[in-house]
């Protein structure tokens, strides 16, 4: 049970192992708050959506699943945003667009598809926990990691003086792509070094 | 720039006496002539940024080659020294040392060693350590200093906006053409150089001399540098042609900015070009095609680095739709 | 030891995505009207916090509640929420836009004394460059308009010949900037 929780974290990271839910992981980790935030909301969605899905697997027929999965996930999504939108506005204001769009992160319906229709509940709320973990710190570190060099501050907090010249780049599209190439390259490495 | 590979035609092939040191020898004494006129007038400032950028490279090549991906170190043949010498060329004299060491880095680092280093690279690598520069820190890579002839002080000199820029600034404010080109360099002082702009694109006559050099020498073929050069001018003539009030003549468009630059000496880059002469044609006329929308329609004032590296991404396609008939091949 | 999905006929198919659609609209419903009031209150919460943001501290009326709409030259029109104490105007403050920012458009409050003259600038909503476009936000940036009247201030660019000075690699969205305060003071004067 444990290892359905462990393995998520690291040996199968959705964003930095099985690249899985690129749209956010670029798109919204422009610090580390925002990345975190964005993490938990999908921790969040992937949790319920695998123990609701687990649940009534044996009550959805064949042929309509994946437009169960798609239902059940959306309803998710749609709590996840009006309950942040009411009560972390200034977050929801940050991720806008992209908290709708947890719906269609692959992530989930991958999990559900893959996991969660074939495991009991608590198999399934540890692997919904355990990648929901492992996307929100590979989610937090990037945007740490971009937020460090392109605005010189962590988690909002700036440790260089307001007129000294940051990357730039890092907080742009750009800087997201070049970021995320070398944190998947440090994590194969490490990975072969293990092996 | 930095990875020449020879060009690769099917066989037979007649050994020549091409060797990656002794090209990067010719276009690092191609580039000379502007380097000269850029220490005539920035100074001993422009020398310190080249000699920075060259040094880092090397280094940085080094260090990568050595204890990163433990392979042979190669830094003698001469590759990282053109990319050090190239990405100096494509900054303002003025830059901060530790910017123009990170952009060594990102050069050498980013756009070279992470494809596999010489020969595997994409795209130009001394225009993506620009490129990273330009989007990082647009307020320092876009602070030209004013040039001042055989003024060895190192003062900070008075800055200015290039050429390009006060155009397109004005043009945007609805002044006419005409009206701006009272307040921008005669064309004499954009041919010899004495005009606000990158360290070593400031000359196009200097960069005219190193080109014709580099074609004697038979490192480069006319292909790209003309093709790219006619569609910049065919272009604007018909820009300016349809109204004059907005659009700057071609004189101007190929005289300014990093045209000369870019087209002999970027976009020429074996690696990074295609390798057959039609595919260096349409190579050569995306780049112009680019730069131009570029220039006249997009945020920034300069679009050769853009339009170049845009194209390096193509190059695989053409490659590919341009190959030669094979000898003996049956018509279809 | 896979237990057996329902089988896939035509009834259970619809049967099953019904009621799920319906339980899933169902917890929605709930937690809707759950939200609701709270989402409302915290827009209105940063709306008045804008407001308060730009007019004078003194004021005994409500503000959001008394907004009305001036017209504006290009046709639309601009929110205008005054600050009243005791029935007497003190300042204003419009909700204003420039469709020439960087990123497109970009939406400001301006708040204003009875005479015009800007008391501060405050920045709702903008797509600007991080880094660059963004420091029209900063304070200093925006503290060069407090206590300026456009009358005599003219809200330009230096480098277009007026009176503001603009952010470095940013003339673009400071000009923006400039475009809607302009757009707010004129609609507030010929409105007067």
């Amino acid at each position: 049970m444990w290892k359905e929780l462990i393995k998520g974290i690291i040996k199968e990271n959705p964003s930095l192992v099985l690249l899985l839910g690129m749209c956010p992981t670029l798109g919204v980790t422009t610090s580390a708050l925002n990345g975190m935030g964005m993490g938990m909301a999908t921790l969040f969605v992937l949790a319920l959506s695998n123990v609701a899905i687990s649940l009534i697997k044996n009550l959805i027929p064949d042929k309509v699943r994946i437009p169960c999965y798609i239902v059940v996930i959306a309803c998710f999504v749609t709590i996840v945003d009006l309950s942040m939108n009411a009560y972390t506005p200034a977050l929801h204001a940050q991720l806008g667009l992209f908290i709708p769009l947890i719906v269609v992160n692959c992530i989930i319906l991958a999990r559900a598809e893959a996991f969660a229709s074939k495991n009991n509940v608590v198999m399934s709320l540890m692997d919904g926990i355990g990648m929901g973990l492992g996307f929100t710190l590979s989610l937090t570190l990037l945007g740490g990691i971009r937020e460090i060099l392109g605005s010189g501050s962590f988690f909002g907090f700036k440790f260089v003086s307001e007129n000294t010249s940051t990357i730039l780049l890092f907080v742009m599209p750009p800087g997201a792509f070049l970021a995320l190439g070398y944190l998947v390259a440090v994590v194969n490495k490490l990975k072969k070094a293990k092996a | 720039m930095t990875t020449k590979l020879l060009t690769v035609s099917p066989s037979p092939h007649v050994h020549g006496d091409f060797s990656t040191q002794r090209i990067m020898l010719d276009v690092a004494i191609a580039l000379m002539p502007a380097l000269l006129v850029s220490i005539l007038y920035f100074g001993v400032g422009a020398l310190k940024v080249v000699l920075v950028a060259v040094v880092a490279c090397v280094l940085f090549e080094y260090l990568i080659q050595k204890f990163l991906l433990k392979v042979p170190v190669t830094i003698t043949d001469g590759s990282a020294l053109v990319s050090g010498l190239l990405l100096a060329f494509n900054v303002p004299s003025s830059i901060p040392t530790w910017m123009l060491i990170l952009g060594a880095l990102v050069t050498i680092g980013i756009a070279k060693m992470s494809f596999g280093g010489l020969g595997r690279n994409p795209f130009n690598p001394a225009l993506v350590g620009r490129v990273f520069l330009l989007i990082s820190f647009p307020v320092d890579m876009t602070n030209w200093p004013k040039p001042r002839l055989l003024d060895f002080s190192f003062v900070d000199a008075v800055s200015g906006a290039t050429a390009l820029g006060k155009l397109k600034e004005g043009v945007m404010m609805g002044e006419t053409v005409d009206k701006l080109m009272m307040e921008i360099p005669s064309y004499i002082d954009l041919f010899v150089g004495n005009v606000n702009g990158s360290l070593g694109e400031m000359s196009a006559a200097a960069l005219l001399i190193g080109a014709v050099y580099l074609l004697v020498r038979r490192v480069i073929s006319i292909q790209i540098p003309m093709s790219f050069i006619l569609s910049v001018v065919l272009l604007t003539g018909i820009f300016w042609l349809y109204d004059p009030s907005r659009y700057a003549d071609p004189l101007f468009h190929i005289l300014s900015g990093g045209l000369m630059l870019g087209a002999w000496f970027m976009a020429t880059d074996m690696v990074t070009s295609p390798m057959s002469k039609i595919g260096m044609i349409i190579f050569g006329l995306g780049c112009g095609l680019l730069t131009v929308l570029i220039r006249l329609f997009g945020a920034y004032p300069e679009g050769v680095s853009f339009a170049i590296l845009i194209m390096n991404a193509v190059v695989p396609l053409i490659n590919r739709s341009c190959t030669p008939k094979r000898f003996g091949e049956v018509l279809k | 030891m896979k237990k057996k999905n329902l089988e896939s006929t035509f009834i259970n198919m619809a049967l099953v995505l019904v009621s799920i659609a319906f339980l899933s609209s169902a917890s929605l419903a709930y937690v809707y009207k759950l939200t609701k009031d709270k989402i409302e209150v915290s827009k209105k919460l940063k709306q008045l916090e804008a407001i308060k943001e730009v007019i004078l501290p003194d004021y005994s009326n409500s503000p959001s509640e008394e907004m009305y709409k001036i017209k504006i030259e290009e046709g639309g029109e601009l929110e205008c929420y005054p600050a009243k104490q005791n029935g007497e105007l003190k300042s204003v403050a419009v909700k204003t836009y420039t469709k020439n920012a960087f990123g497109g458009e970009m939406w400001l409050m301006v708040g204003m004394l009875p005479d015009g003259t800007i008391n501060k600038v405050s920045v709702i909503d903008q797509k600007e460059t991080p880094g660059l476009g963004t420091k029209v936000t900063e304070e200093k940036f925006k503290t060069q308009f407090m206590g300026k009247n456009p009358s005599s201030f003219k809200l330009k660019v230096k480098k277009d010949g007026g009176d503001v000075d603009a952010i470095t690699a940013a003339t673009i969205s400071s000009r923006a900037v400039c475009d809607a305060i302009e757009r707010a003071y004129k609609a507030f004067v010929s409105s007067k």
